[in-house]
């Protein structure tokens, strides 16, 4: 492939992941708001409500306060949004391959997964206001909390996929997409990789700055917290982000734990055909929807916001324990268990 | 006022100021909020800051400590911009009428566009208060266009 096609690939590549991310993401907003309000028994927005939300706040005035840094404030939000679409980048959809898979891998995400958060922070301090700074003061805690279990999540896979398949790289999400590991281990290692599973959609939350975890944005408390300071278009922003990440988070999930198609199970569908890519393409907003659903709206629901303290000790201790343990059985799975506990069977 | 597009109708967002009042008319602000009006249904929503407002929901007759409160937060909310007044206090200034402790009612502070009487409001009143509030807008649209 010449540079001139990469680039050309690379452009439109980008412009559709931005555009595709960004009206999945406001449709998961709208389900997501939907599926919360019936769970309270109310009949809750209609399902278009955040893209409303969305072209109203754009129409807005866009304030800068007096005391703010005026180009750090309204930096972050431009770097937040693109922070995010550039995840989106690295992470297979269904069957389609990411536009710039060959470049980066698992480790490079878990990075990228930084930046959103830290523009809200740097928006946050640049915005001059005390609630402000308080709100990102948390955010870099939580922040500096769920990385501990969501590297270690990360951490047990690649390993394992490294062990099962020594002659890939083991990083690569095309190879954990390749091969999904719920076949590939003894009971021992399922065991651990549920517990993984479970781990990643706890830290989903916090990476969304959602209910129990949304202690950096807390309306009652902080006014809104990061974003007190924020309206108009610079809002907007931050807004159509947060349903980019949902997405990112969502997809990452599915990549690593459901990264099974569709399409080979129709055998009248040909393999790379658009038919194919179509049906891999729907299951994925499928399985998206699905871990949206559990991860963000159950969650929300069901639990009141914790104290900041209660979620680094939350993130710290009880889940890094248990992620530790689910990266043990899964290390353990390929141990010859005959020696140790031969009713285990094991591999 | 260009810039009011269609969705701004759809997606008010609401910033609760008391200024002074005894807490019935909130109450019935909260109440408007659960599921059974729910106004979450036309896209209504409690907002914590200002900024974020596209209406101010004020509540009591504004006494003097609060005065200057109240205008800073009118003036933190970004144009275009709606204040609704809830209860009979924030209307008229009501059994506080002519008080030494009151620079109120509501319209001597900041401009209002749409007065719900009532003490308390009932939350139905308030829904129909965001309707006039909607009418106003669609008015300022007709204007312009």
């Amino acid at each position: 492939m010449s540079s001139v096609e990469l680039l050309f690939r690379i452009v439109i590549g980008t412009l559709i992941a931005a555009v595709g991310g960004i009206v999945i993401g406001l449709a998961a907003k709208g389900v997501d708001r939907k599926l919360h309000a019936r769970m309270q028994g109310r009949v809750g927005p209609p399902l278009r409500q955040p893209f409303y939300d969305v072209l109203k706040l754009f129409a807005k005035d866009n304030t800068v306060p007096d005391n703010a840094v005026g180009w750090m404030f309204n930096a972050a939000p431009v770097i937040c949004l693109a922070g995010a679409i550039t995840l989106l980048l690295y992470i297979p959809f269904g069957s389609i391959l990411p536009v710039l898979g060959g470049h980066g891998d698992l480790i490079l995400l878990l990075y990228l997964l930084i930046i959103p958060g830290l523009a809200m922070v740097v928006g946050g301090f640049s915005s001059g206001s005390p609630y402000a700074t308080v709100g990102a003061q948390r955010e870099m805690v939580t922040m500096i909390g769920y990385e501990l279990p969501l590297a270690t999540a990360v951490i047990a896979i690649a390993a394992k996929m490294n062990e099962l398949f020594p002659a890939e790289p083991a990083f690569a999400l095309s190879t954990i997409a390749a091969h999904p590991l719920w076949g590939e281990m003894g009971l021992l290692g399922i065991i651990g990789f549920a517990i993984l599973a479970m781990i990643m959609v706890i830290v989903t939350p916090a990476e969304l700055s959602k209910i129990p975890f949304d202690t950096p944005e807390a309306e009652t408390e902080l006014a809104g917290g990061l974003m007190v300071e924020y309206s108009g278009r610079n809002l907007g922003l931050f807004y159509l982000a947060d349903g980019v990440k949902t997405v990112v988070m969502g997809a990452i999930i599915v990549a690593l734990f459901i990264p099974h198609n569709l399409s080979p199970v129709f055998t009248g569908i040909a393999q790379g055909s658009i038919g194919a890519y179509m049906v891999d393409f729907g299951f994925f907003l499928v399985k998206l929807a699905a871990v949206v659903f559990f991860a963000v709206t159950v969650l929300r629901t069901a639990v009141a916001r914790l104290k900041i303290a209660q979620v680094v000790t939350l993130y710290w201790i009880p889940l890094t324990m248990i992620a530790l343990l689910g990266l043990i059985l899964m290390m353990w799975d390929s141990v010859p268990m005959l020696h140790i506990a031969p009713w285990l069977g094991g591999a | 006022m260009a810039r009011l597009n269609k969705s701004f109708d759809k997606a008010l967002w609401v910033f609760h100021v008391n200024s002074g009042s005894c807490n019935g008319c909130d109450i019935e602000i909260v109440a408007a909020l659960t599921p059974r009006y729910d106004v979450e249904r036309f896209g209504i929503k409690l907002v914590g800051s200002p900024r974020h407002a596209d209406v101010m929901l004020i509540t009591g007759p504004v006494t003097k400590k609060l005065s200057e409160k109240v205008k800073r937060v009118y003036d933190q909310m970004a144009d275009p911009k709606a204040v609704i007044v809830v209860g009979t206090c924030g209307c008229t200034g009501g059994t506080f009428y002519e008080s030494y402790t009151l620079d109120g009612p509501v319209d001597n502070v900041i401009p209002v566009d749409v007065y719900v009487p009532g003490c308390a409001a009932r939350p139905e009143a308030i829904i129909q208060g965001v309707v006039k509030a909607w009418e106003k807008l669609e008015k300022l649209r007709g204007d312009s266009v």
